[in-house]
């Protein structure tokens, strides 16, 4: 049993969801506090014991509209991490360390966004005036050249590892195709009952050459939260408890935000090596151990490298564990079994998570048989963070 | 985000379905028409310019490009209709909404559909009908309505020639559009390139492409490269540096083709290349002379200054 002083001390006690849309119809914030208290509910928790809250950039709903609609009077954690998505698992650790550590006992993690029908939030960054702020110099060396979008962003580096490793565009593809296998036998999903063949994956148009528009996640309206308590007080609630066996943040050489395009290797993730190394180190746990895996398909060819920086294959070799179907629904790992980003929702990487704990819990729609350990992780190109959750 | 207002939903979505009369042509179909219309655009096509290769061709005789189909009914400078034209606007889901707090519009995608080649001589009209108004949607450029019309383009014997299906974007502007100062009557409208954030760390790259120089800066410290650059060394914290000029030589380590947002300023389909440098450091660039399709990662490439304004040179890299 892991040595490490955080590991499996926190649970995950409760989960709670909105219905995933294009056009939720309402605000954000009424998002959120539907997630939140559908969360709290779940977990057979009074919305009065909130302590702590936390979230991630990009998100539009402050913690303290949360915690004020939550009627609360002691809120005495709330963080907001940086690097939108690639903090997805970060609320976790966060929460982790503030139960812990004793600073606080009821941390909710939430995320909420009418990313569809308020705004776009895949289309890109410009229309500001430019300025010599970090942000605004950054984005100079893309946007001038037209790269605008994370599509574009992301395409640069699959390029490469396509190049790399003989990698297809017909390999993103069986990612995509069996991410929307799973959603269509999951009624929460947007794309549920609409599965997708590798032809018509094929078919869709160029987004960001080489990426065709079924390599791209959605735009999603909706809400997710999650209610983090300590171990010990989750054995006495309503849900089994599900163990933060290893969580971690990653940023690593040469570090940009998807555009990385400096260190020597692009395509290699090492931001998610980091994580991977630090949370099968925190579980003491190897890649043999982990049943399922939730990995961020913001755009599918980064979840090809995912498999190999989690070690579930040797680097270069994930396009042949896909074209064996070791991702799918009978393969040795089945990955994005809510249907991911690209099938369920993009909430930004935390109905990820839900899906996880799910898992754990032997829930899922898409319930893989004997999970007990199941790895969650965020954003991937940017800086990141990670999860293995488990059972008692 | 502002609410879609009920009544204007309502009333342009009353209007859907409404046919309109029928427009005229000023002039029949005719060959000095084709003639200007094809140097223009550049066609040198024997079948619209030599009637002795039409007269042998499967047409038998001249024929007008099929893509001509919307010149012939277009009403002109004064935008005069000719006699006997309905005067009914096909377009008046769009004059209401410009009423309505629309004010802005632009055309979204036409798409044409040609049944046959027009001759010489043929008298065209057309009729319409506001084929579908989309729910209120807010965009990049503002909140507002999509308008489809359909046009039926006919003969004088009323034989269908072709369709056009015009699609607008009406809409209501984020913010206020400033022009930032009148540009000149006749200059020809630019659509202007996204400019980069410039600081005081980063001044010398832009400064140097103006002045056709490609830049990299160097350590004073410990002499290695970096790019893109900032205030101090990630190897050695020497806050002093000097700017080397690359050769300009490097090779395609990859590439990506821009296809869709389109970003305003450059093409639909974009090559924009990440370039390693003989010198050893990266930086993205645009790509010129040759196709997008030929680009392969390894290939050799060769700098070249591309002048965006006044304001801005970007480096744009051309196969060796």
């Amino acid at each position: 049993m892991s040595q490490h002083p955080l590991s499996r001390r926190v649970a995950i006690a409760g989960v709670g969801t909105t219905e995933f849309s294009k056009n939720s119809g309402r605000t954000e914030i009424r998002l959120a506090m539907e997630a939140v208290l559908a969360a709290l509910a779940d977990a057979g928790i009074d919305p009065s014991e909130v302590d702590g809250l936390s979230t991630y950039t990009m998100d539009n709903v402050p913690e303290r509209e949360v915690f004020r609609l939550l009627g609360g009077k002691k809120l005495k954690f709330f963080s907001r991490i940086y690097e939108g998505g690639g903090a997805a698992c970060a609320p976790i650790l966060h929460g982790a360390m503030a139960i812990h550590s004793g600073v606080a006992d009821v941390v909710v993690a939430y995320r909420a966004m009418n990313e569809r029908s308020w705004y776009r939030f895949g289309s890109g960054v410009g229309g500001w005036e430019p300025g010599p702020m970090v942000e605004s110099v950054h984005f100079g060396w893309y946007i001038t050249h037209g790269l605008v979008s994370p599509a574009s962003w992301i395409a640069m580096a699959a390029r490469r590892y396509m190049h790399d490793f003989g990698v297809t565009s017909e390999d993103f593809g069986r990612i995509a195709v069996s991410a929307r296998d799973f959603a269509a036998t999951n009624p929460a999903a947007f794309f549920y009952q609409k599965p997708l063949s590798l032809e018509e994956h094929q078919k869709s148009r160029w987004i960001a050459e080489p990426l065709h528009l079924y390599d791209c996640c959605q735009e999603s309206d909706g809400a997710v939260a999650i209610v983090m308590v300590s171990a010990e007080r989750a054995r006495s609630l309503k849900q089994k408890p599900v163990l933060v066996a290893g969580a971690a943040q990653g940023m690593a050489d040469d570090q940009q935000m998807m555009t990385s395009f400096y260190r020597s290797d692009i395509s290699a993730l090492s931001e998610m090596k980091l994580v991977a190394d630090q949370i099968y180190a925190m579980a003491d746990l190897k890649p043999d151990d982990i049943q399922t895996a939730v990995l961020y398909d913001h755009f599918s060819p980064f979840v090809l490298p995912q498999l190999e920086v989690f070690g579930f294959c040797k680097r270069g070799e994930a396009k042949d564990f896909i074209r064996a179907g070791e991702h799918t629904r009978t393969g040795r790992l089945p990955v994005n079994t809510h249907g991911g980003q690209l099938g369920e929702a993009y909430i930004h990487g935390l109905n990820g998570v839900a899906e996880g704990v799910r898992q754990v819990r032997g829930s899922s729609v898409n319930q893989v048989k004997g999970a007990k350990n199941v790895i969650v992780s965020a954003g991937t190109g940017v800086p990141t963070s990670g999860l293995i959750l488990t059972s008692e | 985000m502002s609410e879609p207002n009920a009544q204007v939903d309502a009333a342009i979505k009353g209007m859907v379905g409404t046919e309109y009369g029928r427009t005229y042509s000023w002039d029949p179909v005719n060959q000095p028409m084709i003639r200007q219309w094809c140097e223009t655009m550049d066609n040198e096509s024997p079948l619209y310019h030599d009637p002795e290769f039409a007269r042998q061709s499967p047409h038998g005789g001249p024929v007008a490009p099929p893509t001509m189909l919307q010149v012939w009914v277009m009403a002109g400078l004064k935008n005069r209709l000719p006699p006997g034209s309905t005067t009914r606007s096909p377009f008046e889901a769009v004059e209401y909404l410009r009423a309505n707090g629309f004010p802005s519009t632009v055309a979204v995608n036409s798409e044409q559909e040609y049944f046959r080649y027009l001759r010489p001589d043929e008298s065209i009209s057309f009729t319409a009908m506001l084929e579908s108004v989309s729910d209120c949607k807010s965009t990049a450029l503002g909140t507002g309505y999509f308008v489809t019309v359909l046009m039926t383009f006919l003969t004088a014997t009323d034989e269908k020639v072709g369709t056009m299906r015009f699609r607008l974007f009406v809409y209501k502007a984020h913010k206020e559009f400033k022009p930032a100062a009148a540009a000149p009557a006749d200059a020809p409208a630019k659509p202007s390139r996204p400019h980069p954030g410039i600081s005081q760390d980063t001044q010398f790259f832009w400064d140097g492409l103006k002045q056709n120089k490609l830049l990299i800066q160097k350590c004073k410290g410990c002499g290695k490269l970096r790019h893109p650059p900032g205030p101090v060394c990630p190897h050695c914290h020497s806050f002093e540096w000097e700017a080397l000029q690359a050769s300009g030589r490097g090779t395609v380590h990859s590439f990506v083709v821009m296809h869709y947002p389109e970003v305003p300023g450059f093409p639909p389909e974009n090559p924009v290349l990440l370039v390693e440098l003989e010198e050893g450091t990266r930086l993205v660039a645009g790509l010129v002379g040759i196709k997008h399709a030929d680009v392969k990662v390894g290939m050799p490439v060769r700098v070249e200054y591309q002048k965006v304004d006044d304001d801005l040179v970007v480096p744009v890299f051309r196969p060796v």
